[in-house]
C-alpha cells in the first residue's frame, strides 16, 4: 500500500517540470517568491530610472529604517485582518502614544530623575506600551464583547486618538527626545556598528541552520516525509546568503564625514588621508522590527493563540463550536495591536527626535496596504507575518523611489493607490488560479 | 420489555424548546440515550433534529427544558461545557476550520503542547495519521488546509475529531452525507465498535435507510415536535416512515407530543 503511494508520488514527481519539482521539494511559498520577485523588480526599475541612486548602501539602509515602524504595525495588522477585522486607528494610536512617551521623557521625568538619567527611556517606553495595550484592550472589548464592528470602532478611534494627541499638549510639538531613547530611531548612533552586525549576522545563520536541522530531526523521529537533503541545503544557503548580504550592505554605509570628524576629535583619533571609514551597521529600529517579526511569527505559528486566530479567521462558527473563546482571542489581538503601535511610536518619535501632532497620519493605510500586499486575505484566514513585513518594504520602496526620482507628493499618492489596487487584483487572480 | 429498565440513562433531554424569531424550531421535545445504545433521530429536513442536538452540544441556548447526564442536572452553556461532559459532536455542516490542516482541526481547542508550551505539531500529526488511518486508510493529504479536501475526506476529518478524545456521548448529524458506499460501510463498522465500548450515540438522518439497521431505537421528529420513539425491533421501516411523513404513531411506539 505505502509502496504503491510512493510509486505514484514518484511518477507524479517525474511528470512535473524542473521548476515545479524544485518548488515542491523546497516547499517554498510561491506567493512569497512572487512578492520578493516584485520587490526586486521595483528596486531595479527605480535604480535605472533614478540614474543609479536606488541600489546604494545609503539608500537601502535608509529604506530599512523608514520601513521599520510600519513593518512593526503590519505584523499585528495581519492578525487583525486574518480574523476578518480591520484597524483604522493605528496611525492615531501611534500619534497619541508617541506624544505621551515624548511628554514623559522630555517634560516629566527629567525634573524628577535628572536630565539624561538612563532610566528615562525605559520608563517612557514602558508607559507607552501600557497605554497602547490599554487602548487596544478598549477597542478589543467593544468589538468582541459589545459587538460593534471593528471598522466602526477603529474609525472612531482614528478620530478620538488623533484628537487626544492634540489635547496632551494643546497641539504643541514636543522635542528633543532623551538621548538614549533616540537610539530607537537609527542614525549613526542608533546603529550597532560593523562588528556587532557581523556577529548578529553569524548568529542568525547558525539559527537558520539549527532550525532546518531540528525540523528534519523531528520529522525523522515520526517517520514523516522529508524534504530532499539538497533542498534543505539550498534553503540554508540562500537564508544565510540573504542575512550576510544584508549585513554587508549595512556595513558598507559609512558615517557622514562631519560626524566622523567629531567622533575622531572626541576620541582623539587621527583621521588618515583617505578619510576614516566607520560603518553604520544594522540600525537599531531595524533590529527592533526584526525581533518583533520573529516574536510575532512565533506567536502566529507556534502558540495556541496563533492557531486560534487562523481558525477563527477561516470559520468563526467552527472555532466557537470547537470550544475556542473567540471573543477573548479577538480582544487579545487588539491588545497586541496596541502594543505594536506603541513600539512603532517609539521608533517614529525617536527618528523624528520629536512628537508632533500629525505623527502617524495615514499610517493606518500604509499598514493595511503592507499587510494586504503581503498576502493577507481580506476574506480572512490567510496571511503571514513575513509577507506583511516585506509588504511594508514594498510600500516604502515605492515612496522612497519616487522621492529619488523627484515625483511630487500628489503623484506619489496616485501611484501608491494604483499599485495597491493592482497588487490585490493580482493576488485574487493567483488565489483563484490555485483554488 | 425495556432492556434498560432500572438503568440510569446516560443522557436525558426533557421538554426541550427553542425558537428563532417566533419559529418553534424545537417544541417541547424529550429524548434519552443509554450507554452503548444507538438512537436514530429521524425526521424530514427542517424537523428540528440538528437544532435539538445543538442544544446538547452547547451550540444553542435552549429556551426551556432540562438536560441530565448520568441522572444529574447538567449545565451546558457553550461547546466547552458539553465537551467537559464527554459529549462530542459531528455537525451536519462539519464545522471545520477550513484554512488549517487536518491535525490542527482534530486538535482544535485541545492542542498537544511541547514541554515549553508551544504547539507540538509533529505529535499531533502523528496521532492524526493514526486516527485517520482507521477511517480512511488512503488519506495522505495531511499538509493541506481542509478546504482543499474532498467532501468525503472532510467528513472523515470531522468524524476523526469526534472519536479522538474518548467521547462518552457521540452526536453524529448526518455523518455519511458526503461519503461513498465504502466509507459509509466503514462508518457503520465504527459505530458498532464504539457502541461495544459503551458509548452512547445519537445518529441523525433524514433517511431511514441510513440508520434503521444500526439503531437500537428511533426517535422521530416533525415540525419541531417529537412524534414518538420506538425500539427498532418493535416497528417496521414502513411504520417509521409513517411516523416521519404523517406523524402517525404505530402500536409498537411510545407516542410523544407531536403524534397525531
Ligand atoms: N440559527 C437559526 N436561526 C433561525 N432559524 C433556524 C436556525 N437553526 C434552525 N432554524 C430553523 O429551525 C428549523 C429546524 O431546523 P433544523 O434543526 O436544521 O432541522 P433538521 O436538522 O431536522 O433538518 C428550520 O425551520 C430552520 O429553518
Ligand atoms: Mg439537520
Amino acid at each position: 500500500m505505502s509502496e504503491a503511494t510512493a510509486n505514484t508520488d514518484k511518477a507524479r514527481a517525474s511528470d512535473l517540470g524542473p521548476v515545479e519539482r524544485f518548488i515542491k521539494a523546497t516547499e517554498l511559498d510561491t506567493r512569497m517568491l512572487g512578492m520578493i520577485g516584485a520587490l526586486l523588480l521595483i528596486w531595479i526599475a527605480f535604480h535605472i530610472f533614478s540614474g543609479g541612486l536606488f541600489l546604494t548602501p545609503r539608500n537601502l539602509w535608509n529604506l530599512s529604517v523608514q520601513s521599520a515602524s510600519v513593518a512593526v504595525m503590519a505584523t499585528g495588522m495581519v492578525l487583525v485582518i486574518v480574523t476578518r477585522n480591520i484597524d483604522l486607528s493605528v496611525g492615531s494610536i501611534l500619534g497619541f502614544v508617541g506624544m505621551i512617551m515624548a511628554v514623559i521623557q522630555a517634560e516629566i521625568l527629567p525634573g524628577m530623575l535628572g536630565f539624561g538619567n538612563p532610566m528615562i527611556w525605559v520608563i517612557a517606553l514602558a508607559a507607552g506600551i501600557l497605554v497602547g495595550a490599554a487602548i487596544g484592550a478598549l477597542h478589543g472589548f467593544i468589538i468582541a464583547y459589545m459587538g460593534v464592528p471593528a471598522f466602526i470602532v477603529t474609525l472612531g478611534g482614528l478620530l478620538v486618538w488623533r484628537g487626544a494627541a492634540w489635547w496632551v499638549t494643546s497641539g504643541r510639538t514636543v522635542a528633543p527626545m532623551d538621548a538614549n531613547f533616540r537610539l530607537f530611531g537609527g542614525g549613526p548612533n542608533g546603529a550597532i556598528g560593523a562588528t556587532w552586525s557581523w556577529i548578529i549576522g553569524l548568529i542568525a545563520c547558525v539559527a537558520i541552520i539549527a532550525i532546518i536541522a531540528m525540523g528534519r530531526r523531528q520529522r525523522q523521529r515520526f517517520d514523516f516525509p522529508q524534504r530532499p537533503i539538497w533542498a534543505e541545503a539550498f534553503l540554508a544557503t540562500v537564508g544565510c546568503a540573504v542575512v550576510l548580504g544584508a549585513v554587508w550592505v549595512a556595513n558598507s554605509y559609512p558615517w557622514p564625514v562631519g560626524i566622523v570628524r567629531r567622533y575622531a576629535e572626541a576620541n582623539s583619533i587621527a583621521i588618515p588621508d583617505g578619510g576614516l571609514f566607520i560603518a553604520h551597521g544594522i540600525a537599531i529600529p531595524v533590529l527592533v522590527a526584526i525581533v518583533v517579526g520573529i516574536v510575532m511569527t512565533f506567536i502566529a505559528t507556534r502558540t495556541t493563540f496563533g492557531r486560534y486566530v487562523f481558525a477563527l479567521g477561516g470559520n468563526p462558527e467552527a472555532a466557537e463550536l470547537a470550544g475556542i473563546k473567540t471573543r477573548w482571542v479577538t480582544m487579545k489581538i487588539f491588545i497586541l495591536m496596541g502594543v505594536l503601535c506603541a513600539i512603532a511610536a517609539a521608533i517614529s518619535t525617536a527618528r523624528l527626535n520629536a512628537a508632533t501632532n500629525a505623527q502617524g497620519t495615514l499610517d493606518e493605510l500604509l499598514t493595511i496596504a503592507a499587510a494586504v500586499i503581503g498576502g493577507t486575505s481580506l476574506a480572512g484566514g490567510v496571511g503571514t507575518i513575513a509577507g506583511a513585513m516585506i509588504g511594508a518594504v514594498v510600500m516604502q520602496s515605492l515612496q522612497s523611489g519616487m522621492v529619488l526620482m523627484g515625483l511630487d507628493t500628489p503623484l506619489q499618492n496616485i501611484v501608491v493607490g494604483i499599485v495597491l489596487v493592482i497588487a490585490v487584483w493580482l493576488d485574487s487572480l493567483y488565489r483563484r488560479g490555485k483554488a | 420489555m425495556n432492556v434498560h429498565a432500572g438503568m440510569t440513562p446516560l443522557v436525558e433531554m426533557e421538554n426541550m424548546s427553542i425558537s428563532f424569531g417566533g419559529i418553534h424550531a424545537v417544541d417541547n421535545a424529550s429524548v434519552d440515550l443509554f450507554p452503548g445504545e444507538v438512537v436514530g433521530l429521524l425526521g424530514h429536513n427542517g424537523a428540528g433534529k440538528s437544532t435539538l442536538i445543538k442544544i446538547l452540544s452547547g451550540a444553542y441556548k435552549r429556551d426551556n427544558g432540562e438536560i441530565r447526564i448520568d441522572g444529574k442536572t447538567a449545565t451546558i452553556h457553550n461547546p466547552r461545557d458539553a465537551k467537559g461532559y464527554g459529549i462530542e459532536t459531528i455537525y451536519q455542516t462539519l464545522a471545520l476550520a477550513d484554512n488549517v490542516d487536518t491535525a490542527a482541526n482534530l486538535y482544535l481547542g485541545r492542542e498537544l503542547k511541547t514541554p515549553w508550551g508551544t504547539l507540538d505539531d509533529v505529535a499531533m500529526e502523528a496521532k492524526s495519521r493514526e486516527v485517520m488511518g482507521r477511517l480512511n486508510p488512503r488519506f495522505q493529504r495531511f499538509k493541506d488546509p481542509v478546504k482543499q479536501l474532498s467532501g468525503g475526506q472532510r467528513q472523515s476529518v470531522a468524524i476523526a475529531r469526534a472519536i479522538l478524545f474518548n467521547a462518552r456521548i457521540l452526536i453524529m448529524d448526518e455523518p455519511t452525507a458526503a461519503l461513498g458506499p465504502q466509507e459509509t460501510a466503514q462508518v457503520g463498522e465504527l459505530i458498532k465498535q464504539l457502541k461495544a465500548e459503551g458509548i452512547g450515540i445519537f445518529l441523525i438522518s433524514h433517511d431511514i435507510h441510513d440508520v434503521f439497521d444500526l439503531a437500537d431505537r428511533v426517535a422521530v421528529m416533525k415540525n419541531g415536535q417529537m412524534v414518538g420513539t420506538a425500539r427498532t425491533e418493535d416497528v417496521t421501516k414502513d411504520e417509521v416512515l409513517g411516523m416521519i411523513i404523517l406523524g402517525k404513531c404505530p402500536p409498537g411506539a411510545t407516542p410523544g407530543p407531536g403524534a397525531l
